[in-house]
């Protein structure tokens, strides 16, 4: 039987930095990486230039960000459940387009988003935590 | 592009396994671990922070999501991001709720399913 588990507010305020956090860095990296220019194997060394473009710092810090948020999700939520928390990134990055840069989004990529925020709807409303007790228990005694 | 289909999708396979068996791995070392609040209250941040390092699968796992990220730019290098980005997070997607479902005894059920499905169609049409 699956074992059901009650998200705290503070659980649901990280779920919502996994959401915001990668769409958010994705976009600050992007900025940055303009910036920059285009990296190939002849101008490698722009790599290192990147790392003192401060969009591009900011960017890694919220991935860096996304990675905390992402695991400790991971320690109380199946990745199931947390799969689609993360797909809800490309909405936001969406979104982001349509209200920020302006951009225009055709009924497909509506229908997309409708979709990944039907999906988030789906797993939200089921148990975050699920499996076998016992199994577990005997899966956390290993390597302790 | 001149590289074979063969070619492109067998390193989209690869670049999506590889995203599969590192998400898997990582959730399976969470599992392992538990919550991560309450560890902090026991052991403190420190403490917290070593066991998770030191957890065998969370560290096998950030490895292989070390190897995606380098494979995945060589997938992007022969094939292009308009197939390569959503046919990756597609097969992610769905084989992660695969894996979930046989390795870590998750109990995927219909809604998680459709979710899954859900998510695929969605990100394929935002890439559209």
């Amino acid at each position: 039987m699956p074992v059901k588990h009650v998200l705290r507010p503070s659980q649901y305020a990280i779920l919502l930095g996994v959401m915001l956090s990668a769409s958010v860095g994705d976009s600050f990296l992007k900025r940055g990486m303009e910036q920059v220019g285009a990296v190939n194997l002849r101008h490698l060394g722009l790599l290192w230039h990147a790392l003192f473009n401060p969009y591009v710092d900011i960017g890694i810090v919220l991935l860096i960000g996304f990675f905390s948020l992402y695991t400790t999700a991971l320690s109380w939520a199946d990745l199931t459940f947390v799969m689609p928390a993360t797909a809800f990134g490309y909405v936001v990055i969406a979104l982001m387009g349509r209200f920020w840069l302006h951009e225009h989004l055709s009924l497909w990529r509506w229908l997309g988003i409708l979709l990944i925020v039907a999906a988030v709807g789906f797993v939200a409303g089921g148990p975050s935590r699920t499996g076998h007790p016992e199994l577990d228990r005997m899966d956390a005694g290993i390597g302790r | 592009m001149s590289s074979s289909p063969l070619h492109v999708w067998s390193a989209i396979l690869f670049v999506a396994t590889l995203a599969v068996l590192g998400e898997v791995m990582i959730a399976a070392g969470m599992r392992q671990l538990g919550d991560l609040d309450e560890l902090r209250s026991r052991r403190g941040l420190g403490g917290t922070i070593a066991a998770v390092l030191t957890n065998s699968r969370f560290v096998v796992g950030a490895l292989c999501m070390a190897l995606n990220f380098f494979s995945m730019l060589f997938a992007l290098s022969i094939a292009n991001l308009s197939l390569a980005g959503p046919a990756i997070a597609a097969l992610t997607y769905i084989g992660n709720a695969v894996a979930a479902r046989f390795f870590l005894r998750e109990h995927v059920d219909r809604r998680r399913w459709l979710a899954t499905l859900c998510v695929v169609l969605g990100v394929i049409l935002l890439s559209r």
